[in-house]
């Protein structure tokens, strides 16, 4: 499997994409703003479809939306949380666009299908060339190493921000650039699973680590962990069930995985009970 | 979706007498059935979307709604009406979110639990639709909508959801507005809390199921939420930011396919960019008398 080509570069900028977005999201789900990565992930589709039409680097428009919608939802919403209501309205409204880009994509072209569309919607990790996966990978360590630079304050931001503010932390701005580092994130992820995916890998490690252990450090190990596990297993049923679309592959994994967490908590809960509890039979 | 507009915008051009110009599109059958599935849509949209904002359940409602993606992927690939497979898919979807989303605001881990769900539905959906070879047209009608492919029956059958909808929104309208201000305050005077939450999430479902025939499943959100949030912009008073969602959904709705009709555009951007603009102007609105609430 490791002497094909395609295989080698899907693993080369899987993985580090994989692990930001295991870091990123585990983040995400401890400060309560899944929705607004999902939101994201929908303006990364308007943002590359826009770039696919105006004729220029899909990449380019990627990650100049993303991290604009990003940067614009922490300094509109509220001690730099995007307000629900706020993110449907304003990514729905977006998604429209993107409709409109891919309709003018679409017309723009002889061929007549939506295939440039349906690439960035649900990703072709085995159609990276050589450039594009080492970009790729550089750019998402980058992200690793930005939020590993920033994990001790903003895990205080996140946990207690009225107390870190007192403490003269800028919980604000660590806010705001942790939405920028989500919205890099999600343009990363949408070269990997596609944009309609990116969230099965931003949420369900995060979710398992958030279950399977409370300290944060240990948490956040495990769900990029878990990810890049995610990614890997993926990858291997992708290529060994031909019909199986490897993006599809890494959500089944990572779901499964979030899943097995479930059942593992409440095994655990019920040792814990049955150990600690003598009234229970 | 993405070239239909296109073929029907050389058929006709657009004249400056509006009166001609309505005729000229109530002459296509398609575009009767349009407007006659839209006005349906539009209203139960607009009253199950006011309490969704009210509730807080925008995260929920937009997982159910892509949850009808793989529903109509799933239902062509066995070669079953798509109306089934969303209607199938929805139901549910909207019971295996109930535990997850219970009323009010989802804490850190149930909103994990949601995104794991939507993005697992979508990673199907696209292996059901690879599985069924091909034609990347039909994906972007999923998720983008179309209004030109409307049969009589599916109008009919609309209609009748969009009716039973309404009326259960009518019968469980005072009840499921109380627990959804006040949960605590409605369980302690005996409202069964949990029920209605369950019960909500599955007329949810109902809703989108219906709305993405439409709007297509990424864009149901301009119908549900979009005219909600601009109603509770602009009043904070039940009866009539009910009526004011209602009459935005409309509008939205007929001007958008009124418009796409003889303009190149895609219908979705035009019902979402309207709908977008009106919250705006309404945001606006409240910003300058100095926002009360």
């Amino acid at each position: 499997m490791l002497s094909h080509e395609f295989i080698r570069l899907a693993l080369l900028a899987g993985t580090p994409i994989a692990l930001a977005c295991g870091l990123v999201g585990y983040m995400v789900v401890l400060r309560s703003e899944v929705f607004a990565g999902d939101a994201l992930s929908h303006v990364a589709f308007t943002g590359a479809l826009a770039a696919a039409a105006a004729g220029i680097d899909l990449r380019a428009g990627l990650f100049a939306a993303t991290v604009a919608v990003a940067a614009s939802m922490g300094l509109l919403g509220p001690r730099a949380h995007a307000d629900d209501i706020v993110i449907g309205t304003v990514f729905t409204w977006i998604l429209g666009l993107g409709a409109l880009s891919l309709s003018l994509f679409v017309s723009g072209r002889s061929s007549g299908n939506g295939a440039g569309g349906v690439h960035v919607l649900f990703g072709s990790i085995f159609g990276l060339g050589a450039g594009e996966a080492r970009l790729a990978a550089l750019i998402a360590v980058g992200v690793i190493a930005a939020l590993i630079a920033i994990a001790r304050p903003l895990l205080f931001a996140s946990l207690d921000g009225a107390v870190a503010e007192a403490r003269g932390l800028p919980v604000r701005g660590l806010g705001v650039l942790f939405l920028c580092l989500l919205g890099l994130t999600a343009a990363e992820a949408t070269q990997a699973v596609g944009a309609l995916l990116l969230l099965g890998l931003l949420a369900a490690p995060a979710g398992a680590a958030h279950r399977l252990t409370v300290n944060p450090y240990r948490g956040l190990a495990l769900s990029g962990a878990l990810a890049v596990g995610a990614l890997w297993l993926g990858i291997a049923l992708a290529y060994s069930v031909p019909s199986f679309p490897p993006s599809s592959a890494i959500i089944t994994v990572a779901a499964a995985a979030y899943l097995a967490s479930g059942a593992a908590t409440r095994l655990r809960r019920r040792e814990v009970s049955r150990l600690a509890g003598p009234t229970d039979p | 979706m993405a070239d239909a507009p296109v073929a029907f915008a050389t058929g006709g051009g657009l004249t400056l007498n509006l009166a001609d110009d309505v005729r000229q599109l109530l002459t296509y059958h398609f575009m009767v059935n349009a407007l006659v599935a839209g006005t349906a849509v539009a209203v139960m949209a607009a009253v199950v979307g006011w309490f969704m904002v009210l509730r807080r359940q925008a995260f929920a409602g937009h997982t159910l709604s892509l949850i009808a993606f793989p529903g109509a992927a799933g239902a062509s690939l066995i070669g079953v009406p798509a109306a089934w497979g969303y209607f199938t898919a929805c139901g549910l979807g909207a019971v295996v979110l109930s535990p997850a989303s219970r009323g009010g605001r989802a804490r850190s881990a149930e909103t994990a639990a949601i995104g794991t769900v939507q993005a697992l539905a979508l990673g199907a959906g696209f292996l059901f639709v690879s599985l069924y070879h091909g034609l990347l047209n039909g994906i972007s009608g999923l998720l983008f909508g179309t209004f030109v492919g409307i049969a009589d029956g599916q109008v009919t059958a609309l209609i009748v959801v969009a009716v039973v909808a309404i009326a259960l929104v009518a019968v469980a309208g005072r009840p499921l507005l109380f627990a959804s201000l006040d949960d605590e305050g409605a369980a302690a005077a005996g409202v069964p809390v949990r029920a209605l939450g369950a019960g909500f999430l599955l007329l949810l479902g109902l809703a989108v199921a219906a709305t993405a025939q439409i709007t297509g499943t990424l864009l149901v959100f301009t119908l549900l939420v979009t005219p909600a949030a601009t109603a509770q912009a602009l009043t904070v008073r039940p009866g009539a930011g009910l009526v004011l969602a209602v009459a935005i959904s409309l509008l939205v709705t007929w001007l958008g396919l009124g418009i796409a009709y003889f303009s190149p555009l895609p219908v979705g951007f035009w019902i979402t960019s309207l709908s977008f603009g009106l919250y705006v102007l309404a945001r606006a609105w409240r910003a300058l008398r100095g926002g009360r609430r």
